[in-house]
């Protein structure tokens, strides 16, 4: 038993054991979405972190600790948007007939969903460094870091809440269209990765290969659109 | 031999990306110029088959990436246990606004007699 403690404190604070971590549990997290035929409330994201933060937790197991293996996947962000370049410029044809309706909807919607959770958040008391966090958030995560230190905010909060805001859209935002009777799977798409980037992208992208390449479309969209109107926005902060 | 072409072009486009965001002072993120400089490049037909397989492989498994991120929640549990309710009240309107303000405005701009293969399904 002593020799199995030595073994696990050893091994936890190796980066071989968020990797591993990482890997294994989103794997299973996997085959449940799979086998429970790609329902999204068993949204794999969402249970392999569920799962690795309670892992962390019980095993008192520290983040960086985690993340000190974990960086190796979280790298890979960075060439995956690059990578996004290929599905737009598959289709660049389509893009450059909808050019202008593709625009105008991403703008909204983004407006929409950075604009409308400041407002809530405000209209609910939360502290200012906690709403300039929540203002990038329909952005992929490593973006929305960047926009969140620029404006103020914790960096690492507003890559939690891009992650958030992107789980509840990958589970929610099939009964949301729906409800709304929108059938169309380049909207739906779109609108997924509008309002919650990769991970909604993720999930359009199993449901069908046309939402999957709007989602990863709008992704792109929004990541430039929120850059370019940032130091706008920033602008307008400073005149109040 | 292919995915390894294409993850050095992904690389290569964002450190390409990175050193043009610092020397130029541009707003946007390494990676985002990177996209952009890889768009242009796909002109150029020898990357696509390279760029075809790193890519496809890479954005198969986007969600993936985000769970070291994901995971960081846990960090922030004193905050959340505080403003938790307030601050999923907040995430969960605002994506649905989001997610309703996009559909329907691509839905209706879409309408145009230009885009009948957009109206089925």
């Amino acid at each position: 038993m002593r020799d199995f403690v030595q073994l696990w404190v050893y091994l936890s604070a190796t980066p071989l054991f968020g990797l591993t971590a990482t890997l294994v549990t989103y794997v299973l997290a996997q085959m449940l979405y799979q086998r429970v035929g790609q329902a999204p409330w068993a949204n794999p994201v969402l249970w392999t972190v569920l799962a690795l933060a309670a892992l962390l937790s019980l095993s008192g197991t520290p983040y960086p600790t985690y993340f000190s293996g974990a960086q190796f996947i979280h790298f890979l962000l960075g060439p995956a948007v690059v990578a996004l370049a290929w599905p737009m410029w598959q289709r660049r044809a389509q893009l450059r007939q909808q050019g202008l309706a593709l625009l105008a909807a991403g703008l909204a919607g983004g407006v929409a969903a950075g604009g409308s959770a400041v407002a809530i958040g405000w209209a609910l008391g939360l502290p200012g460094e906690v709403l300039r966090s929540l203002a990038p958030k329909s952005v992929t995560a490593p973006v929305a870091m960047g926009i969140a230190e620029q404006l103020g905010g914790i960096p690492a909060l507003a890559a939690v809440f891009a992650v958030l805001t992107g789980l509840v859209g990958a589970v929610s935002g099939k009964y949301l269209f729906d409800g709304l009777r929108i059938a169309a799977w380049p909207v739906r798409g779109f609108a997924l990765g509008t309002a919650s980037h990769g991970i909604g992208a993720a999930r359009a992208l199993q449901v069908h290969p046309d939402a999957g390449a709007y989602a990863g479309l709008a992704l792109g969209l929004q990541v430039v659109l929120a850059s370019l109107l940032m130091p706008l926005v920033l602008r307008l902060l400073h005149l109040f | 031999m292919t995915l390894l072409q294409g993850l050095a072009v992904l690389l290569l486009c964002q450190s390409a990306g990175e050193a043009l965001a610092r020397l130029a002072h541009l707003p946007l993120p390494g990676p985002v110029l990177g996209m952009l400089l890889l768009g242009g490049a796909l002109a150029w037909a020898p990357l696509r088959e390279p760029v075809r397989t790193a890519a496809e492989g890479l954005l198969q498994h986007l969600s993936l990436l985000f769970v070291p991120v994901g995971v960081g929640v846990m960090t922030h549990m004193a905050l959340l246990s505080e403003f938790g309710g307030r601050i999923a009240l907040a995430l969960v309107l605002s994506t649905w606004v989001g997610l309703a303000v996009s559909a329907l405005v691509l839905r209706a701009t879409l309408k145009g007699p230009a885009t009948p293969a957009n109206q089925d399904a």
